[in-house]
């Protein structure tokens, strides 16, 4: 090739081409010999390239490739490897009892570790990442639960939710005592005060704590009991501890009494399989607040 | 064609005319066309060492036979652990990331005793260079040993330099074909087992052997096997002295660190000018004239395995393998002059007699004191900690979320994420303290209380086991947004302990 044209263009010292256009000549200057040839076997290797894996695109699919090789069934395949691998384990958490979960040590650990990840995708957007709650949300880490601790009651609110509208959920509202006008303005404030020297909050100077006293065992003991100490089976709280669920401040109390409470927990039976539901519910017990 | 532009600043004034003229005339000569002729590269020269016996050609081969065997053989060694380790003496244990060296196992996390290992080695070189230069080039590195063992089997198949030179400038026959056809299936039989010794240090050395006997060996085994095989053949039985002349640091590290006290192999010029033919060398002395020792016989190049000239002083190129001294021994011997014309000698000690002054070696120097301090100082620390290294160890991990947790009668909890590492090989039965609170109770999360109320971590040997602990304080006093404490780690049986310092969280004030 370069025989052809020994011509050197006298100012770099480079072949020339031969090619001339108005006065202006063409330099020769090749690719290494080395670089052609790796370009060359990259365009044979390409032709078994195309060979082996899918790549002409068709009309309405593509050439398959000898190997039957699929990215989409590539990552089938892994996650299939995956069930696979963790099969046993995953099997003997769905059909083992809560209590036979938590004195295996093997299974105790499989299931919290099952427990983190279904957390974070599922309940995290409320009860925050290691279930420290949120106003509205109850942390799950304390030992006072709304509708009980022990891991037979944890399982039941997973499942079916609170207020969600299953028939085996939660159910029990704070009614609308203000709205509904059950209570006027000047008494709501009177059990609101009442409410927060349960705890031993300090109440509004000079008030007559008898009033609310008295409202409160008419309207409110129902439900929260006689003494506050509230009741699991309609989810009413403990007005007599150090935790509120929405906050301690009066006018957060008066709120409550004056529009009710009721926040939702979807049911998370429908959603949830068999084995995660249990290794949620061993995974939120043993935040550290669970009851024996 | 490169044209070297001279820029000068504006500043710069340039008063005489004579000093202008220098300018240009520099500019002019920069701007010469440079000389495209000249090669890049050196072709290379294929190197036919000849054999040769004496001192130095034995202590090479006590070294050959003793490290290679080293290298081969130490996988096999067992050294018995217990039933809860593995019983090679030394394994790099990459599944189970453990390191076994006799009765030492590491953790990944002791990497730093490597790193010392590293320190220590590089002493060691420094210290050996300063005392006799390249004992490392010339007898121990890996590069050396199989190279010369390599050159043993070409000798031994190819004849030595003469023969094997002689058949190789000939047309080749099939006599040519057939001797080098056997070469190379000893260099790749030698080349493979290298490979085949270097994967025993990962697994246990007669299982995998079995394995790689019926074929069911892993993969990976099969690969670096080749990878090896590759890499021996082509390092020692093609490239050579090449390696030490273009791909190894160590020659240019070594030229930067050396220093004139330093034993070289030197050829003794004083004692070697003029050199001339024995013959002549008779009939000059004969008329009292001066004559020097060496008789340009070449066996000195003719021996060595880089092909260096040793007479003609220090060289990059000289590994320092005294296999010249050993050459020229033998024939100073023959011709009845003392020995020693190449010998470990130093440049300033050839100045000092060519001045007729006494001769001096000076092993004991500023650097050769101070290396010898750095690595007694790294040594023994590192034996020191060796010596003194806990068995037993715990990392404590706050929660993040939430950092504080008020139960109901208003006192706070903190929880913790606990590893515990268990170093012994058996099973270890822990608890755990915690100081720095008025009134605390800890508590493993799901882990039932013994009869008498506490509660143990079992740890199996060699293992480490994650615990969550939450800790209540009962305080009636507040503590403060953050209290420092501490986690001590118990083992109820040896009572050996592991402190860990961490912080208890709370509102604040």
């Amino acid at each position: 090739m370069a025989e052809e044209h020994k011509e050197i263009d006298p100012i770099t010292g480079t072949p020339t081409t031969g090619h001339e256009w108005d006065g202006l000549r063409e330099l020769n200057t090749p690719l290494p010999r080395w670089w052609l040839w790796l370009f060359y076997i990259t365009i044979i290797w390409s032709v078994g390239y195309w060979i082996v894996y899918p790549a002409w695109p068709l009309l309405t699919n593509s050439t398959q490739g000898v190997l039957g090789y699929h990215t989409r069934s590539a990552v089938a395949e892994d996650l299939d490897g995956l069930k696979q691998q963790r099969g046993p384990m995953v099997e003997k958490l769905a059909t083992a009892s809560l209590a036979s979960i938590v004195v295996d040590p093997q299974l105790l650990e499989f299931a919290r570790a099952q427990g983190r990840v279904a957390f974070a995708d599922n309940c995290a957007p409320c009860h925050g990442a290691g279930g420290g709650g949120a106003k509205g949300y109850p942390n799950l880490n304390d030992d006072d639960w709304l509708w009980g601790g022990k891991l037979a009651d944890i399982e039941q609110t997973i499942r079916y939710g609170a207020r969600a509208g299953d028939d085996k959920g939660r159910s029990g509202l704070m009614p609308a005592f203000g709205r509904d006008n059950i209570l006027k303005p000047n008494e709501i404030s009177a059990v609101a005060d009442y409410t927060r020297s349960l705890s031993g909050l300090p109440t509004e100077p000079g008030i007559d704590l008898g009033l609310g006293k008295k409202l409160f065992a008419d309207n409110c003991a129902v439900c929260h009991g006689p003494d506050g100490k509230g009741n699991r089976e309609t989810g009413a709280p403990d007005l007599t501890d150090k935790i509120w669920l929405y906050g301690a401040d009066k006018q957060i109390i008066v709120q409550g009494i004056q529009n009710g409470r009721g926040s939702v927990m979807p049911a998370w039976g429908g959603r949830l399989s068999e084995s995660t539901i249990k290794a949620l519910t061993v995974y939120v017990h043993t935040f550290g607040g669970g009851e024996k | 064609m490169t044209a070297r532009v001279r820029t000068m600043s504006l500043d710069q004034q340039i008063t005489s005319e004579p000093a202008l003229a220098r300018l240009v005339a520099e500019a002019e000569i920069g701007a010469a066309p440079p000389d495209d002729d000249v090669p890049l590269y050196a072709p290379r020269r294929k190197i036919y060492p000849q054999s040769v016996r004496g001192t130095f050609r034995n202590v090479k081969w006590a070294v050959l036979v003793v490290t290679l065997a080293i290298y081969y053989l130490l996988p096999f060694v067992r050294w018995d652990r217990g039933p809860n380790a593995p019983s090679q003496a030394v394994l790099i244990d990459f599944p189970n990331r453990r390191f076994y060296f006799f009765s030492i196992e590491i953790w990944p996390q002791e990497v730093y005793y490597l790193t010392g290992l590293l320190i220590l080695a590089a002493i060691v070189l420094f210290l050996m260079n300063a005392v006799a230069g390249r004992v490392w080039c010339g007898y121990l590195c890996p590069q050396t040993v199989w190279t010369d063992l390599f050159f043993a089997i070409e000798r031994l198949v190819e004849g030595d330099r003469r023969e094997h030179m002689q058949r190789d400038s000939r047309n080749w026959t099939v006599e040519t074909y057939v001797r080098k056809g056997i070469k190379h299936s000893l260099w790749l039989f030698v080349a493979w087992w290298t490979g085949g010794a270097w994967v025993l240090y990962f697994a246990d050395a007669p299982t995998l052997v079995k394995e790689l006997a019926t074929g069911t060996a892993p993969f990976i085994a099969y690969a670096w096997i080749g990878i090896l095989t590759v890499t021996t053949y082509f390092l020692a039985g093609h490239m050579r002295e090449q390696v030490c002349l273009y791909m190894c640091p160590w020659p240019r590290i070594q030229a930067a660190l050396t220093d004139e006290f330093a034993l070289n192999v030197t050829y003794r010029y004083d004692r070697g000018e003029p050199r001339c033919s024995a013959k002549k060398a008779e009939q000059l002395r004969a008329h009292g004239q001066p004559a020097g020792d060496c008789v340009d016989c070449l066996q000195c190049v003719h021996v060595c395995p880089t092909g260096v000239d040793i007479r003609g002083g220090a060289n990059l190129g000289c590994i320092q393998c005294g296999l010249c001294i050993d050459a020229c021994d033998a024939i100073m011997n023959k011709l009845g002059r003392a020995t020693g014309l190449i010998a470990y000698d130093t440049d300033l000690n050839i100045k000092e007699r060519l001045e007729d002054k006494q001769p001096f070696y000076k092993p004991v120097r500023l650097r050769t004191v101070l290396y010898a301090a750095i690595i007694a100082v790294v040594g023994g620390v590192m034996l020191y900690t060796l010596a003194t290294r806990d068995s037993e160890g715990m990392s404590v991990i706050h929660d993040r979320n939430p950092m504080y947790v008020r139960l109901s009668d208003g006192s706070l909890r903190n929880g913790y994420t606990i590893r515990i590492v268990n170093k012994q090989l058996k099973y270890r039965d822990f608890i755990i303290r915690v100081d720095g609170l008025p009134s605390t109770l800890i508590d493993f999360v799901g882990l039932p209380p013994r009869a008498d109320g506490r509660q143990l971590v079992t740890v199996g040997p060699d293992q480490t086991k994650e615990v969550r602990l939450v800790v209540t304080d009962y305080s009636t006093t507040p503590p403060a947004a953050s209290t420092s404490i501490l986690f001590k780690l118990i083992d109820i049986d040896s009572g050996q302990t592991a402190e860990v310092r961490d912080h208890f969280f709370g509102p604040g004030q």
